[in-house]
C-alpha cells in the first residue's frame, strides 16, 4: 500500500528537485486535469490482478470519499506474461511473483479472500468467510480459471516429469515446464504443443512456447533429432487472419507440423500418448514432450451469479457486458474488465491497459450523474516471440485490423529485435506502471 | 500503446531500474553533463589533446554499449531483423560512444586542469 494523491505529488516534486532538472520536475507532475468527484458510493472490485489493481489505483485518484473494497484471496500477484520466459529457462521463477497488497493504494480495503457468491439483484457479494458485502457498484475482475480436470489422465502434479509441461498454471509450474522442456531439447523426440477450444488468455502464448523450444533446440544443435507438432482445435493458427498466414509461413520455414481442428481430450502419461477429438473421431499421437493448455472459464462464483451470457460461450460463462463500454447489459451498476469480460478478443494485459480507463470513465460519469462516450475498441496485443532475440509486435482490434502503436517504424508482421527488446526489457516495467495507474 | 506521455515514460523507467537507481542515473548523467559544460567554460576552449583521447575512446564506448545491451537481453547481431533494428543498434552505439567521450574528456579536464600548453 503506497501512496494516495497528495503524497504522490509531493514525491514527484521531491524527486524532480532531487534530480536538479527543472524541466523534469515540471513534466513529472501528474496531469490533474480531472477534478475529483465527491461521493459516498460503495464500490466492490472482485480480483486484484492486472485489471482490478489498475482500476483501484486509478479510482482513488478520481473519487473523493468512495468506499472501495478489493476482494482477492491470492497473496501473490502474478505477472503472467513472464511465464513464457520462465518456461524457456530465460527468467527465474520469482521473476513473475510479487505481493498482491504491495500494489494497492492507501484508502482501499483489501479483503484477502475470494468471493463465493454474487447476487446482482440484492447487490451483495458473499465472501468465503461468510461475510457479506453490499455494493452500489460492482466491478468483476476475477480473471479466469484453468480447467485442468477437463483433460483426462492429466493432473498438475505430473508437470515437469515424463515430458509434461503446463506453463499457464503458475510461476512454479512454468519453471517445472522448463525442466521437462529442456530435457526434450537435449534428447529430441516428438514434441506436441496444444491449445484449448475455449477462449483463452494470450492466444499467442502457445505459439511462443513452440517457437522458443524450436529455437533453443536449433541453438543446442539438437533440432534434427526432434519433431514438432502444433495441434489446435481451431481452423487457423491465430484468430486474426493476416497474422495466421504469417505464422503459417514461419511454421513452414521452421519445419513445425500442424494438426488443425484437433482438441486435446486425454493423455496417458505412462505410454506417452495423447488423444485428440476431431470431426471424424479421435486421433492418437505419441509424444516425448507435450505442452498442455487446458480449457479456460470464468470462476465458479461468476458462473453461478447470473451475470454470464446465456446464449454465448455457455460452457465458459464470461460476463455479459457491452463490448464497447464493458458495462453489464442487464445490471448497469456492474462492469467486467480483464479476462472475465464477455467480449470477443481482449484477453491480454495490454487489453487491460485500454479497458480500465474506459470502465473508469463510465463509472465516474455514472457516479457524477453524467455520461461519457469512452469506448473500448477491442485492442489486444501480443508480442509474439519467434526466437530468443526476435518477436513480432502484433496489435489488433475487434475488426481484426492491425493497429500498430508505431506505424511505419515497427512493422507488426516482421520478426524484429526491437520487438524482442520491448518484451524482454520494457513490458514488465510498463505492466508495473499500469498497475500503479500510471500507464 | 495508449497515452505514451513523458510521465508514462518516467514511470516505466522507474519500474525498469527501480526508483532509486533510475534517479541516481539521471543525477549522474546531469552531473557529468554539468561538469563537462563547467570545464568548457572554465578553460574557455576545447583542448584538442584531451579531445583526441576522448575521440579514441569512442569506438570502445560504442562496442561496450552494444555488447552490454545484447548481453542483458540475451540477443546478438543475428537477431537484427529489419531497418529499425539497425537504427536501434546504431543508436545504442552512438550513445555509448558519445557518453564515454564526454566522460573521458571531463575526467581528463578535472584531473589535469590546464596541465598542457594549448595548441
Ligand atoms: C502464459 C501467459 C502469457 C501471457 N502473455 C501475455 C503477453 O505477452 N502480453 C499480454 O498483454 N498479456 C499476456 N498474458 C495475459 C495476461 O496475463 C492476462 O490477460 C491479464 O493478467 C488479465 O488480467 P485480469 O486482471 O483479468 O486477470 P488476472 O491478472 O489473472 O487476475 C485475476 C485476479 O482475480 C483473483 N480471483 C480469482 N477468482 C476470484 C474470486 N472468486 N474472488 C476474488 N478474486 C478472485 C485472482 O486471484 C487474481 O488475482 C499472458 C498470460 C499467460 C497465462
Amino acid at each position: 500500500m503506497s501512496h494516495d494523491l497528495p503524497n504522490d505529488t509531493g514525491r514527484r516534486r521531491f524527486l524532480g528537485l532531487a534530480a536538479g532538472a527543472g524541466a523534469l520536475a515540471a513534466a513529472g507532475l501528474p496531469g490533474q486535469s480531472n477534478a475529483q468527484v465527491a461521493t459516498k458510493a460503495k464500490i466492490v472490485i472482485l480480483g486484484a490482478g492486472a485489471a482490478g489493481t489498475t482500476l483501484a489505483n486509478r479510482l482513488v485518484q478520481r473519487l473523493d470519499g468512495a468506499q472501495i473494497t478489493v476482494v482477492d484471496g491470492s497473496k501473490q500477484h502474478w505477472y503472467q506474461p513472464g511465464f513464457s520466459l520462465i518456461a524457456a529457462g530465460l527468467k527465474p521463477q520469482d521473476y513473475s511473483v510479487s505481493r498482491t497488497d504491495e500494489w494497492l493504494p492507501a484508502g482501499v480495503t483489501l479483503k484477502p479472500e475470494n468471493a463465493a457468491a454474487i447476487d446482482p439483484e440484492a447487490r451483495t457479494v458473499d465472501l468465503q468467510s461468510g461475510e457479506t458485502l453490499s455494493y452500489d457498484y460492482l466491478v468483476v475482475a476475477t480473471g479466469l480459471v484453468l480447467d485442468h480436470d477437463a483433460i483426462d489422465g492429466f493432473s498438475l502434479d505430473m508437470v515437469g516429469e515424463n515430458g509434461i509441461g503446463a506453463l499457464y498454471a503458475g510461476p512454479d509450474y512454468a519453471a517445472r515446464t522448463w525442466k521437462a522442456a529442456s530435457k526434450f531439447i537435449d534428447e529430441g523426440g516428438d514434441g506436441l504443443f496444444t491449445r484449448p477450444a475455449t477462449e483463452m488468455k494470450c492466444a499467442g502464448a502457445p505459439l511462443k512456447h513452440t517457437f522458443l523450444l524450436d529455437d533453443l533446440a536449433r541453438k543446442a544443435g539438437t533440432r534434427d533429432k526432434s519433431h514438432f507438432t502444433y495441434a489446435a482445435p481451431q481452423q487457423s493458427l491465430f484468430g486474426v487472419p493476416i497474422v495466421a498466414e504469417k505464422v503459417r509461413m514461419l511454421f513452414d520455414q521452421r519445419k513445425i507440423g500442424t494438426g488443425m481442428q484437433e482438441t486435446l481430450k486425454s493423455i496417458e502419461p505412462g505410454a506417452k500418448r495423447a488423444v485428440f477429438d476431431t470431426a471424424d473421431g479421435t486421433v492418437e499421437r505419441a509424444y516425448d514432450y507435450i505442452h498442455v493448455i487446458p480449457p479456460q472459464r470464468a470462476p465458479e462464483a461468476v458462473r453461478q451469479s447470473g451475470l454470464s451470457w446465456a446464449d454465448k460461450w455457455v460452457d465458459q460463462g464470461w460476463v455479459e457486458v457491452d463490448k464497447h463500454s464493458l458495462r453489464h447489459r442487464r445490471y448497469p451498476e456492474v462492469f467486467a474488465v480483464g479476462d472475465v469480460a464477455g467480449v470477443p478478443k481482449g484477453k491480454t494485459a495490454a487489453s487491460v491497459k485500454w479497458q480500465v480507463p474506459v470502465v473508469e470513465e463510465h463509472l465516474v460519469a455514472q457516479i457524477a450523474g453524467d455520461t461519457t462516450d469512452a469506448s473500448y475498441n477491442g485492442y489486444t496485443s501480443c508480442p509474439m516471440i519467434t526466437q530468443v532475440g526476435r518477436a513480432m509486435l502484433i496489435e489488433f482490434d475487434y475488426n481484426n485490423d492491425l493497429v500498430p502503436s508505431f506505424p511505419g517504424i515497427i512493422a507488426p508482421l516482421q520478426e524484429l529485435w526491437i520487438s524482442w527488446l520491448m518484451k524482454e526489457v520494457a513490458l514488465k516495467p510498463t505492466y508495473n506502471a499500469m498497475l500503479r495507474g500510471k500507464a | 500503446m495508449k497515452d505514451l506521455t513523458f510521465e508514462t515514460l518516467i514511470a516505466v523507467f522507474e519500474e525498469m531500474f527501480g526508483r532509486g537507481l533510475f534517479w541516481t542515473m539521471v543525477v549522474a548523467a546531469v552531473v557529468i553533463t554539468l561538469a563537462y559544460i563547467y570545464v568548457l567554460i572554465r578553460d574557455r576552449a576545447v583542448s584538442w589533446r584531451k579531445f583526441l583521447w576522448a575521440q579514441l575512446s569512442m569506438p570502445l564506448g560504442a562496442i561496450a554499449a552494444v555488447l552490454f545491451v545484447q548481453k542483458v537481453t540475451r540477443s546478438g547481431f543475428a537477431d537484427i531483423g529489419g531497418p529499425i533494428d539497425v537504427i536501434v543498434l546504431l543508436g545504442v552505439a552512438v550513445a555509448g560512444a558519445v557518453g564515454l567521450a564526454v566522460l573521458v574528456y571531463t575526467a581528463e579536464s578535472l584531473i589535469w586542469p590546464k596541465s598542457e600548453t594549448e595548441d
